[in-house]
């Protein structure tokens, strides 16, 4: 019976995070658009637009390979079971095992190799720039994600992502500097990863600066909607990821009862307002960076997590 | 001693790491007056815990000067220099931030690898204190060597300076009087480098360090 | 009895390359010796693997040939099985592969007599069982397989490539005969039971392992070594090219393993472990940072196995490091991952490089600037290609992220380590392995999607036909093993155990195929585990959710148009994004610290009809900082002592004469 009850949760999880992930992404829209004294568009808008996609044609490029046509589906699977083994709202799933954190921060990479292909595959020059631009915004930000990884499983002696979470709610965590320094290196990659002011722009088109708009350029219809939900759900990703390692508090562990798991989703909910609201603020109040500026940014994060590693050193272990 | 009192020393002091870090990343010089600020009120925390926690009273006094002059009075000071020197749109040129950044990182690293093995057997607040003055004071200096403009050079050398008190209040040694005249003396430096700076402005029209590489007649040939 | 027919085997293979000498001239003489190759490769894998999984006792032979007092020793034990594994699976798959590839050869003649010879050495040097059979296996398969490089020798690069090749093998074989008089000792005893034996000075030992990492080192591509591989492996045909990077290069990582681990016993000192683990990660970010500089598609996959070199090195590193500190069995990790790493690489790299001898004979081209869209005519080789790119670039739920994944686990142990810089060093490790694996992906993106996506750059792209199909079954075979490996680790792990023992003092990896799911467990539950199982199953379900529901509820319907052209119609294909262009990013950030790269602009003022010119200029610092210099010194020696040929006959006899006296006066004293 809990083991049913475990994989019912596991399920409704990850069902809760693909309803949710457009909901994060309007959100965030709203408040950026508040911010800035406009009205904005509704918070279900990003639903509508999965909606109006779903329903078009798709319309390929000449020279379009099937790749081009699975792309999507891969790039989905692989960002949906990425974020379904975050813990959200609670921790301890029954399939949370499945792979740790250096899995998660591996299949995203899947499914960032996926899409550089697919914005080389029609041949045009958008999709190379932004490939080729992606690629090396990855190549700094993933070892600065695996440093921040390496600082928090040296802290906690695992590298599961539940028993990170539970680990953070004892008080054997301390105030360190090198949890400072993890933060503050997510953060920086998470930004760069979900193409972010300062490093890039989600509301821009056809400009020259743009890098995660030109890969899919090409997109449309039906495909277009996977993507922009899996961009949604890598979002999501990244925010249940920041509050379930850096504010653990209020997440229940797998076999409560039901009125723990409620609250335990409410929490979860205020945090993603929360982390939404942040992310808003941060993007309204800065500007973007030249694409090579953008490396030094990473190259910072990088070396703040490798600091990280290294301050742990003269911590509590003396 | 593995309690609140440890955690929060350790991430005081860390912090002034961090700070000194991101005083290497910065090119724009009010920036980098901020940063400095920000740096120094590191400092004040980290030395005011220490006085906490070492009921020492006097180190209250060293953290008000520390917050006093270096967090106040010396950045407004360049701050009033740089604005009336009119350089604060200029850009530090610095070879690229991200060696500056690796090479900060294996200082780090270094300060660490020679301090804890040295320090074995001591308090541990005292330890790692040590550990990461010396990497303040590391820091400092590559800042001091990496930068062209005079500003920076300064900078530089408060931050320096920042590390060795932090070293100072960590070691629970120095005493008072010896503290306020460093910090006088210190005082006393900026005045005689404003002055400089102002007088080195007259002569090459720029705080540009390698401006002044060639008048020495040894490079030039 | 295996090992009598192990070597009997190995014999009919060096027979059937004499026998190619004389039938190279008839037309189904390829056919035949690639096939019995295969045939013989298979019986020696499944002998190797019944031997590895049995975990049967080692079984020795003495055989009255070589050196009269000394004999010819051979020795079969776990670890020699589980690189037969990967050499004889390599050799298979590539003689598979040549049956088709093999036809299209211009210079059979040259090839025929060395591929069975060069098979049959790398088997003998896993199997040799004294220092002295070991050493001649090794030179063998060095010259075979320079034979093989020169095989189209009238073009200036190949040469080239040949005569820097030779040079190096021989400054290797030099260091390796150096490093096994030290392990013999004063008494001389050269098989490997008495080297076991043989106690050493810290010292002397530690001079043994600089000179194994110099003799291995270099023939395994480690920097700053690697000057010749990339030159060398892409000079042969293309499925000598993949024995060279994928086996070639095991075997000599055999011999490191060999020499250091098991002959020279337990490490003396800590920083043995530092050195190698330093060394492993240097050569991990500047194999993947050259190779990304690359247009050339075998010579970026031959770069790339510097890389991987260099992984594989760090996990022998780490594992040197935990056995001086007797932590065993953090040691059994750090070897698991180097060893897992090995077939990993063996199985991917030889994919890609007989994908790209595909390419190579479907197009004549190995510029990929020249290349491109052959995802269209050529849709199976492009899909196993993929496969290999994604395993290389350490994607789940492919096999190589299963290594690199171990890596990483055994790295996080290091920390228990009692030596500082030990535990300083680990995390930068870390940060190099990441950085690589990062800079890997963006390679392999590089190289798949300008080799075989967007339009054809070339005439030569755009007619392209599908390679043969003995050609696919040799890529598919090896994209099925590279997603077996990736989603069964545990079973691998588990058939490593043994050979992980045999180094280790005994001490192994828990057994794996005892978990729920074959999960992979490396250290404990609570710490770490991954599915890749689930993880394929996981993705397929929820990918195949994502199709069904969307064909059913949503639209369905696909039209062709052109591609959006930014207002500037029938843009020609060289408008694409090229391999430079893609790199520019990663060369400006990377490059220009490491390469000092500079990028030249001419552009011509307007009016002027000339086209403007573009140019990259690019510095290898290893040649700059190391063989300039050295060069440089050897030349101005020589000159200097070049007055020497110019004696008289009486001043010539002096010298030998000094010279004789000097040596007896040596020993006089030193007695």
């Amino acid at each position: 019976m809990a083991l049913i009850t475990g994989y019912l949760v596991q399920g409704g999880q990850m069902l809760l995070i693909l309803l949710l992930a457009p909901l994060i992404t309007g959100w965030v829209r709203t408040l950026k658009a508040q911010l800035l004294c406009r009205r904005g568009p509704s918070l279900l808008q990003p639903y509508r637009d999965l909606r109006k996609l779903l329903r078009k044609d798709v319309v390929l490029a000449g020279s379009a390979s099937w790749l081009f046509r699975v792309a999507p589906y891969l790039i989905f699977a692989a960002i949906w079971v990425a974020a379904a083994l975050v813990p959200t709202f609670a921790s301890g799933l029954p399939f949370s095992w499945t792979a740790d954190l250096i899995a998660i921060v591996a299949l995203l990479g899947t499914a960032r190799f996926f899409l550089a292909l697919a914005g080389l595959d029609t041949g045009t020059s958008f999709g190379g720039i932004g490939a080729s631009r992606e690629m090396m915004i990855a190549s700094l930000a993933e070892p600065a994600m695996l440093m921040m990884v390496f600082t928090l499983s040296l802290l906690a002696g695992t590298t599961e992502l539940s028993a990170v979470a539970q680990f953070m709610l004892t008080a054997d965590v301390g105030l360190r500097v090198s949890l400072a320094l993890a933060l503050l290196a997510l953060v920086m990659v998470a930004i760069a990863e979900n193409a972010r002011i300062p490093v890039d722009n989600p509301a821009t088109h056809l400009e020259l600066t743009m890098v995660h708009e030109a890969m899919v350029l090409e997109y449309s219809g039906r495909h277009l909607a996977l993507i922009e939900l899996a961009a949604s759900l890598k979002l999501l990703l990244y925010l249940s990821l920041l509050s379930c390692i850096f504010v653990p508090w209020g997440m229940t562990t797998a076999g409560e009862d039901l009125t723990a798991y409620l609250t335990g989703i409410a929490a979860y909910l205020a945090k993603l307002g929360l982390g939404g609201f942040l992310l808003a603020l941060f993007e309204t109040g800065i500007a973007k960076m030249r694409v090579f500026r953008v490396d030094q940014f990473l190259g910072a994060a990088l070396m703040l997590g490798l600091l990280g590693a290294l301050l742990l050193f003269v911590s509590r272990s003396l | 001693m593995h309690s609140l009192e440890f955690d929060i020393a350790h991430f005081l002091a860390g912090s002034m790491v961090v700070i000194s870090l991101l005083l290497l990343y910065q090119d724009r010089l009010y920036a980098l007056l901020k940063v400095f600020a920000l740096h120094s009120l590191a400092l004040t925390l980290a030395v005011g815990w220490q006085a906490y926690i070492q009921e020492a009273h006097h180190l209250y006094v060293t953290a008000g000067i520390a917050l006093i002059f270096k967090a106040i009075v010396i950045p407004a000071a360049l701050y009033r220099i740089v604005r009336r020197l009119g350089i604060h749109r200029t850009l530090e040129v610095v070879g690229g931030v991200g060696r500056d950044m690796l090479a900060g990182a294996a200082l780090v690293a270094l300060a660490i690898l020679v301090m804890l093995p040295v320090t074995a057997g001591t308090d541990a607040v005292a330890r790692e204190d040590l550990a990461f003055a010396l990497a303040v004071v590391l820091l400092g200096l590559l800042l001091m060597v990496n930068r062209h403009n005079a500003v920076s050079l300064v900078i530089g050398f408060m931050s320096l300076e920042n590390g060795l008190v932090l070293a100072a209040a960590g070691a629970r040694g120095m005493p008072l009087a010896v503290e306020i005249s460093v910090a006088f003396s210190v005082l006393i430096a900026l005045i005689v480098i404003g002055i400089f700076l102002f007088r080195i402005r007259e002569r090459f029209d720029s705080v540009d360090m390698q401006a002044m590489d060639a008048f020495r007649g040894e490079r030039r040939r | 009895m295996p090992l009598p027919l192990l070597l009997s085997l190995s014999m009919i293979l060096l027979a059937i390359g004499l026998y190619a000498i004389l039938a190279s001239r008839r037309a189904s003489c390829s056919r035949q010796i690639y096939g019995i190759s295969l045939v013989i490769c298979v019986i020696l894998l499944g002998m190797a693997l019944t031997h590895l999984l049995n975990a049967a006792a080692p079984v020795t032979l003495t055989l009255p040939l070589g050196l009269p007092w000394l004999g010819a020793h051979f020795r079969l034990d776990a670890l020699s099985a589980f690189f037969l594994i990967v050499v004889n699976l390599g050799g298979a798959v590539a003689s598979l592969f040549a049956l088709g590839y093999g036809q299209h050869e211009p210079a059979p003649g040259r090839v025929l007599p060395f591929y069975p010879a060069f098979l049959a050495d790398m088997n003998l040097v896993l199997l040799a069982d004294d220092a002295f059979t070991f050493l001649f296996a090794w030179e063998f398969m060095s010259l075979s397989s320079w034979a093989l490089v020169m095989a189209h020798h009238r073009e200036p690069a190949n040469a080239r490539a040949g005569y820097l090749y030779l040079v190096m093998a021989c400054l290797g074989t030099l260091a390796l005969l150096l490093a096994f008089g030290l392990l013999a000792g004063a008494n001389g005893g050269y098989d490997f039971a008495t080297i076991r034996t043989v106690e050493m000075t810290p010292g002397l030992a530690a001079l043994a392992l600089i000179l194994a990492l110099i003799g291995t080192g270099s023939k395994a591509g480690l920097v700053p070594l690697h000057v010749w591989l990339p030159l060398a492996h892409p000079a042969a045909p293309s499925h000598v090219s993949a024995l060279m990077s994928g086996v070639m290069t095991k075997v000599a990582v055999y011999g490191f393993i060999r020499i250091v681990f098991d002959l020279l016993g337990e490490p003396v000192a800590w920083w043995w472990g530092g050195l190698v683990l330093a060394l492993g990660g240097i050569t991990a970010v500047l194999g993947v940072l050259y190779a990304l500089m690359q247009h050339d598609l075998k010579r970026l996959l031959a770069y790339h196995t510097v890389e991987n070199i260099g992984i594989i090195f760090i996990g022998l590193g780490l594992a040197l490091a935990f056995q001086s500190n007797q932590m065993y069995a953090s040691a059994a990790l750090a070897l698991t991952a180097a060893l897992f790493h090995v077939l990993n690489h063996s199985l991917f790299k030889s994919l890609l490089f007989m994908g790209t001898g595909a390419v190579l004979t479907a197009t004549g081209e190995r510029d990929m600037e020249r290349l491109g869209g052959l995802i269209h005519p050529m849709p199976w080789t492009a899909l196993a290609f993929l496969i290999g790119a994604a395993a290389i670039s350490a994607l789940p739920p492919l096999n190589g992220f299963v290594s690199e994944w171990l890596t990483f686990q055994a790295i996080l142990l290091t920390p228990e380590l009692p030596q500082w810089l030990l535990k300083f060093l680990a995390p930068a490790a870390g940060a190099l392995l990441a950085l690589s694996a990062a800079l890997a992906a963006a390679c392999f993106v590089k190289a798949f999607g300008i080799t075989f996506l967007g339009r054809p750059r070339s005439p030569a792209a755009a007619k392209a036909q599908e390679t043969d199909r003995y050609s696919l079954a040799a890529l598919f075979s090896l994209a099925a093993l590279c997603l077996l490996a990736g989603i069964l680790p545990g079973l691998v792990v588990d058939g490593l155990s043994p050979a992980v023992g045999l180094l280790n003092g005994g001490a192994q990896l828990p057994a794996q195929q005892s978990q729920p799911w074959l999960t992979l467990v490396p250290v404990a539950d609570v710490k770490s585990s991954y599915n890749g199982l689930l993880v394929l199953l996981f993705m397929a379900l929820s990918g195949i959710f994502a199709a069904v529901s969307i064909h059913r509820f949503a639209s369905n319907s696909v039209r062709r148009s052109p591609a959006w052209d930014c207002g500037f119609p029938n843009a020609s294909p060289a408008a694409q994004y090229t391999a430079g262009s893609f790199a520019q990013p990663i060369r400006r950030v990377f490059g220009s610290v490491v390469f000092q790269a500079r990028e030249h602009v001419t552009m011509p003022p307007p009016g002027d009809g000339r086209a403007a010119q573009f140019a990259v200029q690019l510095r290898d610092p290893v040649w700059d900082c190391g063989y300039a210099p050295l060069t440089a010194a050897i030349i101005k020696i020589s000159t200097k002592l070049n007055y020497l040929q110019y004696l008289t006959i009486r001043q010539y006899l002096s010298l030998v004469f000094g010279a004789l006296v000097l040596l007896l006066l040596g020993i006089a004293l030193w007695r």
